[in-house]
C-alpha cells in the first residue's frame, strides 16, 4: 500500500508539470503581440525591447515557464491586468462560491442517485425503475443551462415569481446566503445524479446476482440487510470513480450555471476575464481548477485501494 | 433422402430480387429491439435534412424582418423575436450549425485521436509515456474550461470552435483506441504478418486498424451527443458563432434571454431544439453502440452507463 500511494503520487507530477504548462503557454498563443498592444494602449515603457525585457519575454521559453512556475509556488499569480488587484485575492473572494455551488451539487447527485438507483436496481422493471431510467434519459438529455433557464421562465410565466438575481452576502445574512444556491446546486447536480443512478442501479443488478449475495440470502437474512450490507458495498466501487469523473464535469457546468443565476464564482470571473482577455486572471484559474482536479483523482484512486482489499498494487 | 433435396432444389426459389427486403428486415428489427435508439435515428435524420435543405425548408431567411415579436401562431408557428425574425426560420438554419459543428468535429477528433491512440499503442516505449501523461494532463482539464481558454487565444468563430472543441475531443478518446489497437496487437495474426516479413505501415494499415475501426466508430456515434451540447453552451455564452447567424445556444442568449419574460417562445423553442437534438444523437449512439460492441450483444439490453 505505502509504494502504491508513493507511486500514484509520482504518476501524478508528471500530469501536473505537463497541465501547468498547457496553462501557462495557452494565452501565448493569441495571435498579435501582447506587448506591442500593451505599449501602445497602457503605456508600460518606453520601447519595445525595454518592455520585453522588462517583462522577462526575451528569454526562452522554458525559461520563463520554470520563473512563472516558481512564482506560482511563492503564491504569486501576478495581477489582473484589469483591475490591478493580485489574482490570488481575487481567486479568494470567488473559490468559496464555487466550492459551495459544486458541494452542494454533488451532494444532491449522491443523495438522489444513490437512493433511486438502489430503489430501481432491487425492484427491476417495476414502476420506479421505469420511471427513474426514463427521468435519467431527460436529466442527461437536457443541459444544464436549458434547465436553468426553464426553471427561471415558467414559474414567472405562471405566477409571475422570479428568482432573485442579486447576490447576498454570507457575512450579511447567512440563511440567504445558503437559499441562493439551493435551485443552482440542484441544477447543477442532476445530470450527475443521472449518471450515478445509471450505473448504482447497473452495478447492484450485477453484484445481486453473485453467489455469496445467494449465500446472505440462504442464511435469511432480511433483504435490508442483504442490500444494503453485502451488496451495496461491492456495488458502490465504481461509484465512487465515475463521481470523481463527475467532479469534473461539475467544475465545467459550474461556469455556465454561475453566469445565469449571477453567482459571482470563479466560472462568472474566468467567462469575464476571457471577454477582457486578463491573461493572468485566466491562468490563476485554470491553475486551481486543475490542481482541484489532480487532486481529486488521485484520492480517487487512493480511496478505491483503501475499499476495494482485492486490488493489491 | 435425395427426394429432399430435389424438392428444395435452387432454381424454382425465385431470385432474390434486391437487396432492400433484407435491409428493411434490419431496420424493422433495430426499431423493436430499441425503440428509444429508432426515435433517436429519426431525429437525427430530420436534423439532418433540415440542415442541408434549410433554405427550402424555412418560410424566411435567418436575418429576415418579418413582425416584430409575434407569439406563436398560424402565419408564424413559433413566434418572431424582438428584431422581428421568424423562429421557426431560425430554428432551421440553427440545424446546420449544430450539424456541421457536430459532424465535422468528430471527423477531426477521431481522426486525430486514431493517429495519436495508434501510434502510441503501436510505438510503444519513451513515446507512449510522453504523449499518454500528456493526455492525462489534457483530460484533468474541465472540458468546458479547456475550451474557453482556446477560444480566449484562437478568438470565436466557426473553424475555431471545431478546432477547439476536437483537440479536446481527441484526448479522451485516442485513450480508449490506444487501448483497443494495445490488444489487437496481441493477437497471433499480428505476430504472423510481421514474421511474414511487413513493415511497419503494412502491419499498421492492414491489421491493426482495421480491427480497431468498430471502436473508432462507436465512439464517433457516441460523440456527436456531446459535441452538439458543447457547442450550444459555448454559443450560450458568446463564444460560438457569431450573430445574425442562428444557433441555437446563441439564440438562448442574449436577447433571448432578456426579452424572455415578454416573450417566452423565443427562448422555449431553441432550448426544446437543443434538448431533442441531444436526446436524439445520444440514443441513437446508445443503440448503436450496444448492436455493434459484440461484447454488449445480447445481453438484454442491459444499460451500460
Amino acid at each position: 500500500m505505502p509504494t502504491y500511494v508513493l507511486r500514484r503520487l509520482l504518476i501524478a507530477i508528471p500530469s501536473l508539470l505537463i497541465a501547468t504548462f498547457i496553462v501557462f503557454t495557452l494565452p501565448r498563443l493569441i495571435p498579435g503581440d501582447v506587448v506591442q498592444l500593451m505599449l501602445e494602449e497602457k503605456a508600460y515603457g518606453k520601447d519595445l525591447e525595454e518592455l520585453r525585457a522588462k517583462l522577462g519575454l526575451d528569454r526562452p521559453i522554458l525559461v520563463q515557464y520554470a520563473a512563472w512556475l516558481g512564482a506560482v509556488g511563492r503564491g504569486h499569480l501576478g495581477e489582473s491586468l484589469w483591475t490591478r488587484q493580485p489574482v490570488l485575492t481575487e481567486l479568494g473572494r470567488r473559490l468559496p462560491v464555487t466550492l459551495t455551488l459544486g458541494a452542494l451539487a454533488i451532494a444532491v447527485a449522491i443523495a438522489i442517485g444513490v437512493p433511486v438507483g438502489v430503489i430501481a436496481g432491487v425492484r427491476q422493471d417495476g414502476a420506479l425503475d421505469f420511471f427513474a431510467r426514463s427521468a435519467a434519459i431527460l436529466g442527461l438529455s437536457i443541459p444544464a443551462f436549458v434547465k436553468a433557464i426553464v426553471v427561471i421562465l415558467l414559474p414567472a410565466i405562471w405566477w409571475g415569481w422570479t428568482p432573485m438575481i442579486r447576490f447576498v452576502e454570507f457575512s450579511k445574512d447567512p440563511a440567504m446566503h445558503l437559499l441562493q444556491f439551493v435551485l443552482p446546486g440542484t441544477i447543477l447536480g442532476i445530470a450527475s445524479a443521472a449518471a450515478i443512478m445509471r450505473l448504482t442501479r447497473g452495478m447492484l443488478l450485477e453484484v445481486l446476482r453473485q453467489d455469496y449475495v445467494r449465500t446472505a440470502w440462504a442464511k435469511g437474512l432480511r433483504e435490508r440487510v442483504v442490500v444494503l450490507k453485502h451488496a451495496l458495498k461491492n456495488a458502490l466501487i465504481p461509484v465512487v470513480t465515475v463521481l470523481g469523473l463527475q467532479v469534473a464535469q461539475i467544475a465545467g457546468g459550474a461556469v455556465i450555471i454561475e453566469v445565469i443565476f449571477s453567482l459571482p464564482g470563479m466560472g462568472q470571473l474566468l467567462v469575464e476575464s476571457i471577454i477582457q482577455r486578463d491573461y493572468p486572471v485566466i491562468q490563476g484559474i485554470n491553475l486551481v481548477i486543475v490542481g482541484m482536479i489532480v487532486a481529486t483523482n488521485l484520492a480517487v484512486d487512493l480511496l478505491y485501494a483503501v475499499m476495494d482489499p482485492r486490488i493489491r498494487y | 433422402m435425395a427426394s429432399t433435396v430435389q424438392t428444395l432444389s435452387i432454381p424454382e426459389a425465385p431470385p432474390r430480387p434486391s437487396s432492400r427486403p433484407r435491409s428493411l428486415a434490419r431496420t424493422l428489427r433495430f426499431c423493436r429491439q430499441k425503440p428509444l435508439g429508432a426515435i433517436g435515428a429519426v431525429i437525427v435524420l430530420a436534423l439532418i435534412v433540415m440542415a442541408v435543405f434549410a433554405d427550402r425548408i424555412a418560410p424566411y431567411t435567418y436575418d429576415e424582418s418579418v413582425a416584430r415579436m409575434k407569439p406563436p401562431g398560424v402565419k408564424y408557428w413559433m413566434g418572431t423575436d424582438n428584431l422581428g425574425r421568424d423562429i421557426w426560420s431560425r430554428v432551421v438554419f440553427g440545424a446546420r450549425i449544430s450539424v456541421t459543428v457536430g459532424f465535422s468535429t468528430v471527423l477531426l477528433a477521431t481522426v486525430l485521436a486514431t493517429i495519436i491512440g495508434v501510434s502510441s499503442a503501436y510505438l510503444g516505449g519513451a513515446y507512449d509515456i510522453v504523449v499518454q501523461r500528456v493526455v492525462d494532463a489534457w483530460m484533468s482539464f474541465p472540458a468546458l474550461v479547456i475550451v474557453l481558454s482556446m477560444l480566449a487565444a484562437l478568438g470565436p468563430g466557426l473553424l475555431n470552435l471545431i478546432l477547439a472543441l476536437s483537440i479536446l475531443g481527441a484526448a479522451g478518446t485516442s485513450r480508449v483506441i490506444r487501448g483497443a489497437a494495445l490488444s489487437t496487437m496481441q493477437n497471433p495474426y499480428v505476430e504472423a504478418a510481421r514474421a511474414l516479413g511487413a513493415g511497419h505501415a503494412r502491419v499498421i494499415l492492414r491489421h491493426v486498424l482495421p480491427n480497431v475501426m468498430a471502436t473508432v466508430i462507436i465512439l464517433a456515434t457516441v460523440g456527436l451527443g456531446t459535441v452538439i451540447l458543447a457547442e450550444s453552451a459555448l454559443s450560450f455564452l458568446g463564444f460560438g458563432i457569431p450573430p445574425p447567424y442562428p444557433s441555437w445556444g446563441g439564440m438562448l442568449s442574449g436577447s433571448g434571454r432578456t426579452f424572455m419574460y415578454h416573450a417566452p417562445w423565443m427562448a422555449l423553442w431553441p432550448a426544446t431544439a437543443i434538448s431533442l437534438a441531444v436526446f436524439g444523437f445520444n440514443m441513437f449512439g446508445d443503440a448503436l453502440r450496444d448492436l455493434l460492441d459484440p461484447r454488449l450483444r445480447g445481453g438484454g439490453g442491459r444499460p451500460v452507463s
